[in-house]
């Protein structure tokens, strides 16, 4: 039985590639037969694996297929140019559009007419504020509702009512009790990033194990102390978790309060070059909105593999 | 009267279903320098027993004194070796051990002398090598020797284990318990375990409680094992009375307390 079972593995498998299946089977018999002797066996070499193939592989999958992929959609895009509608520009004007804009993105012509990087920043600043104020704000209220029974079941209807609510709901709100634009959208931004912050937050709290706050029993820790050196901790990672997803909703949340407030903003910028009928200009502010929400999104993301203590 | 006191406790849950009488009339003195080892079957209260004198968990009736005081709440003088260690996550080896040694001496110790103080315990469990490491990236049988290390740092007149080696595989667990042995015979601290382990109750223990099945659950018989310290697993293995006190406690737990739905 030994025999047979080595007989097979000395088998190198091209036989099995290059001859029958059937010629494979003798061999077998003929190791049974000679029981005696020691089965010279000689090590079978796995074929190295080289290392330039496997990062060939890589390459293909990170840059080789995303291409494809990018270059179907320019040709739906071309198709839709000539054969449906050629409002829509080609990629080619599109492109010497976006060099035209990113060539001098900080140009100050007067307050209506500034370059696509103050239309970005103004923007980001409107989501920061509201943000931080969300985090201000959703941080405690989170805290308090994951740390106390009570609060929790007189707060949660109100935010479960109110955290399905398109944002863009509490702009008129906004307009109404502050009588101005940037206050509103930072309000609506405000709006759209609390929920996520609190949810969490309170999500974070009630997860810290029991075991925790046993130690700090034992140690007699004081509420100050339980605080700053355990629930926090505990919880930071799900706060983190919270500010993400808060963040990047804000990130689109703001083009769309922006298109309604008017000013100088990224969303905007969008609605008054679709007044001029400059839709190059609208793809290439599409293409930027999608790269600064990556980019707000990869900052969240160190942010959170930094405060991670799992994966430190 | 005795160093440690656990004066005829009740401990009585509320359900929805009426009360549940977890422990009824549990008593137990034990001395100073005791090694005890509560054992029964799980869900007996074993773990109750030991919540009551930790102070995490009060006695609906009777009480516990420990030097003739009666202690209802936690502290650090009833340090508590976790049953899943309880390191917290976010702090190192050595930060776990220097949080309590900071709140139990940050009055009476130098900063410097606190230091010496963690290292030394983490020494004495024989972890200083990965005191820079997050508890992440340690494994259990480590993690636990730092949750003894952490314990023992608070100095407690009564040091509370609670199945401190149950999550372990078997080798770790006798690794740890071959340290808590040399840790007692330096230091012969009072320690009460909870465990559901036959050989480590004989092992280390110099009395074993062994409890009746819940609920109600009460101590059943305590069996004094006197066997010569140190103690060494393998010369044990052939030691008559090592078997006999063994057979003692299986019999109990098999024959006079076996669980009547028990797989």
């Amino acid at each position: 039985m030994s025999n047979k079972v080595i007989a097979l593995t000395i088998t190198p498998p091209i036989v099995a590639e290059t001859a029958p299946v059937v010629k494979v089977r003798p061999p077998v018999r003929e190791a049974a037969n000679v029981e005696r002797q020691p089965p010279a066996s000689p090590a079978y070499n796995f074929p190295p694996v080289s290392k330039a193939r496997l990062r060939a592989a890589a390459l293909t999958r990170a840059i080789v297929l995303p291409t494809l992929v990018f270059l179907v959609v320019l040709a739906i895009w071309t198709f839709v140019n000539a054969k449906i509608t050629s409002d829509i520009p080609t990629p080619a004007a599109t492109w010497a559009r976006a060099v035209e804009i990113f060539s001098n993105p900080f140009y100050v012509a007067g307050p209506n007419d500034m370059g696509i990087g103050w239309q970005v920043l103004y923007s980001l600043g409107r989501v920061m504020a509201g943000f931080a104020l969300a985090v201000i704000v959703g941080i405690p209220v989170g805290f308090l509702m994951g740390a106390s029974r009570a609060f929790y079941q007189a707060c949660y209807p109100l935010v479960q009512i109110l955290r399905p609510v398109s944002p863009l709901a509490w702009l008129p709100i906004g307009l109404l009790v502050f009588q101005a634009k940037d206050p509103s959208a930072i309000f609506v931004i405000f709006i759209t990033s609390i929920w996520p912050v609190i949810v969490n937050t309170a999500a974070g709290v009630q997860a810290i194990p029991q075991d925790y706050l046993n130690v700090a029993r034992v140690l007699r820790l004081g509420k100050l102390e339980v605080t700053r050196r355990i629930l926090i901790p505990a919880t930071l990672p799900h706060i983190l978790t919270g500010m993400r997803l808060s963040l990047s909703v804000a990130w689109m949340v703001i083009v769309a309060a922006e298109m309604l407030t008017g000013g100088v903003g990224i969303g905007f910028y969008v609605w008054d070059e679709w007044n001029n009928l400059n839709v190059a200009s609208i793809i290439v502010a599409i293409g930027l909105i999608g790269l600064v929400g990556i980019a707000l999104e990869s900052v969240m993301n160190l942010a959170q593999r930094h405060f991670d203590y799992n994966r430190r | 009267m005795s160093y440690l006191n656990i004066s005829n406790v009740d401990v009585v849950f509320p359900t929805a279903n009426g009360a549940y009488i977890a422990l009824r009339e549990v008593h137990l003195e034990i001395e100073k320098g005791e090694f005890i080892a509560i054992i029964g079957h799980s869900g007996c209260g074993k773990s109750t027993v030991l919540n009551v004198v930790a102070g995490l968990l009060q006695a609906t009736r009777g009480g516990v004194l420990l030097e003739n005081r009666e202690v209802n709440s936690p502290g650090p003088d009833r340090a508590v070796v976790f049953q899943n260690h309880s390191l917290l996550p976010w702090l190192t080896v050595y930060e776990n051990v220097r949080i309590a040694v900071d709140k139990v001496f940050g009055k009476s110790k130098s900063k410097a002398e606190r230091h010496d103080w963690t290292l030394h315990n983490l020494h004495l469990v024989h972890m200083d090598h990965a005191a820079d490491k997050l508890p992440g990236a340690i494994s259990g049988g480590m993690k636990q020797r730092v949750g003894i290390a952490r314990a023992l740092a608070m100095q407690p007149k009564v040091l509370l284990m609670d199945e401190p080696f149950g999550a372990l595989d078997a080798l770790t667990r006798a690794h740890l318990q071959e340290s808590v042995m040399e840790i007692q015979t330096a230091l012969n601290n009072t320690v009460l375990m909870i465990t559901h382990d036959v050989d480590e109750a004989v092992l280390l223990a110099d009395r074993i409680v062994m409890m009746t099945n819940g609920p109600a659950a009460t101590v059943g018989e305590i069996l004094k094992v006197d066997l010569p310290r140190p103690r060494h697993r393998l010369e044990l293995a052939d030691d008559a009375r090592y078997n006999h006190y063994r057979a003692e406690v299986l019999r109990f737990l098999y024959e006079r307390q076996r669980r009547p739905e028990a797989a």
